[in-house]
Parts: C-alpha cells; structure tokens; sequence
C-alpha cells in the first residue's frame, strides 16, 4: 500500500504521518508537494494537519485551489482512499469531499489536548479493527474544530451512518464531554462510500508505542 | 471596452452559525457600560478591484469569485458593493 502525504506550505504534521506509514508501517510512502498533479502511484493520499498557506481568508480555502487537490477529488472519485486531518479535514470539507464547515472553537481557545472518542461506525475501511462504540484516546490540537452543517445535512450524515468518531465516551449526540462545541459531538465523518475520511484528532500522535499511546495505529494498519 | 470596478465585498456569518467571538466582543462592550448593544457579529471586509465589460459583467465575475472563494457558502453569507473607477482623462 503506497501512501502519499500532501505538503502545502504550512503544513507541519506531513512527517509525523510519514513516520507512521514508512517508519513504522514500513509502507513506500512519498511526499507529495502542493503543485504536483500526477497521484496514480498512490492508494491512499494523507492531507496531513497544520496550517496551510497560513489559514488565511479561512481555514483551507487556499489550500482547495492548489492543483493537488484536482487531483486528490479525481483521486476518490476513483473510490480510492483519502483522509484529512485537522487542518486535512478543513481542506476536504472546503474542497466539497465531506459536507458541513469546521468553524472558530466554541470557546475561543486553541485546544491542545488528548481526549476520549468513540468510535461511531466501525463499517469503513478505517475503522473496522475497532469495537462498535469502543472508546479511544487520541491528541486534538486546533482552533477551528466546530463542526457545523445545517439540520439537513446532520440529518443525512446520521442516517448514512457517515459519522465515525465522536468526542466523549458514548454516542450520544448530545453528550456533555465536547471540547469544541461540535454539533453532534462530530470528530470525523467519511462520505457516503467510506473512502474519504475526514477527522479533527490525530491518529498519527498516537502510534509510536513511544509516545504512550497507539490507539491511533490500527486505523492505518487496517489499510495494509 | 473594459471598465475598472472597485469592490467592496462583506462577508458574515450565516444567523444560524454561532460567533463566539462576536459573543465575547459584545460582553466587553457590555463590561464598558454600553448596555444598548445586542447583538455582535464579526465578519470580514475584503477590497480588490477588477475589469469588466459592464457592471453585470462584473457583478457575475465577483460572484462566482465569492461562491467559490472569498465566503464558504456553508457558514457564510456576502454581499458587495461596486464603485467604478474613473480613469483621468
């Protein structure tokens, strides 16, 4: 399985994923700059977390215009897989891959933090070495990680089961355990195929048995 | 012909999108003693000027550049304003 990680000017978590797939995966994995157009070689494509072009004007709206990621939608319209990461996850929802819009934390603040999730679907490619509704543990670093969608496309995502992890330890749509005032207490959703993966956390902080918490590792290695 | 436009685009959050910024800019407001304000809202004002054939010309040119850039149709909602720019003689 050959791994590409997109690097926008900004981005700062491409080498962390690097490290997950090549460094403990073991997997062919190549960095891919924001101007290449040729992603043919690649299964699954990494937009990484950070701050591409800065988050000027918003949150990876620059980064939606840059020529990679032409071929990045092209890429999983072929029902290839495709999975952003905070800053990832902002772009794929400007870029119109998932639905809704991350906006300006509830509270105002930058959350660096690690919290409990639950894992939601466990029906996509990404999810299926967990238990249905298994809590895990995984680092959230962000500004901008509200979700926010109109009634109707909250209605579509729950009923398309699109929703795959939630902050706090239990489903509930409603729970108390929210960092950042997401409706539905959403951390990541994937489109209606299941390729497209977009997820607030980072699964890539939590591999390396090094750094105390592989939680994050089985949702690559279920790839392979 | 082409005529010069400046622009002046504002883009602002759709109601049903909470502005907790707007929120905490209110309250100190509020903490200075104006207890007539509301209601805040913040959003972003943009300036860019641009060519066209006509003022519909140029009208269809920023909303396209809006819809597919400057304001994210999801949270956001724009209007602008046109001035054309006279050249000296």
């Amino acid at each position: 399985m050959k791994f590409g990680v997109i690097v926008f000017p900004g981005s700062n978590c491409d080498r962390d994923v690097a490290w997950v797939t090549q460094g403990l995966l073991d997997q062919p994995t190549r960095m891919i700059w924001h101007e290449e157009t040729d992603l043919s070689d690649i299964d699954v494509v990494v937009i990484p977390g950070g701050f591409s072009y800065g988050d000027y004007l918003r949150c990876g709206a620059i980064a939606r215009c840059s020529p990679v990621m032409q071929a990045t939608i092209n890429h999983a319209q072929q029902g290839k897989y495709v999975i952003g990461i905070c800053n990832g996850f902002q772009v794929l929802t400007e870029v119109g891959l998932l639905p809704g819009a991350l906006i300006r934390n509830r509270d105002l603040h930058f959350i660096c933090d690690r919290v409990p999730l639950t894992v939601s679907n466990t029906n996509t490619p990404w999810t299926s070495a967990y238990k249905p509704s298994e809590v895990i543990q995984l680092p959230i670093a962000h500004g901008e990680g509200c979700y926010y969608a109109d009634n109707k496309t909250l209605d579509e995502l729950e009923a398309h089961n699109q929703v795959v992890f939630r902050y706090g330890t239990s489903s509930s749509v409603t729970g108390s355990d929210n960092p950042n005032g997401s409706l539905h207490n959403i951390a990541g959703i994937c489109n209606r195929q299941g390729n497209v993966l977009g997820m607030m956390p980072h699964p890539e902080r939590a591999c390396d048995p090094t750094l105390g918490n592989t939680d994050g590792l089985r949702l690559f290695k279920e790839l392979l | 012909m082409t005529q010069k436009y400046n622009a002046q685009v504002y883009v602002t959050l759709r109601p049903s999108v909470l502005d907790p910024a707007g929120t905490a800019v209110r309250s100190s407001i509020q903490h200075l003693g104006y207890d007539t304000v509301e209601q805040v809202r913040i959003g972003k004002y943009i300036e860019l000027s641009l060519t066209a054939t006509d003022e519909a010309d140029a009208t269809k040119q920023l909303d396209q550049i809006c819809d597919r850039l400057l304001a994210n149709p999801v949270i956001e909602v724009y209007r602008f304003e046109l001035t054309p720019v006279l050249e000296p003689a």
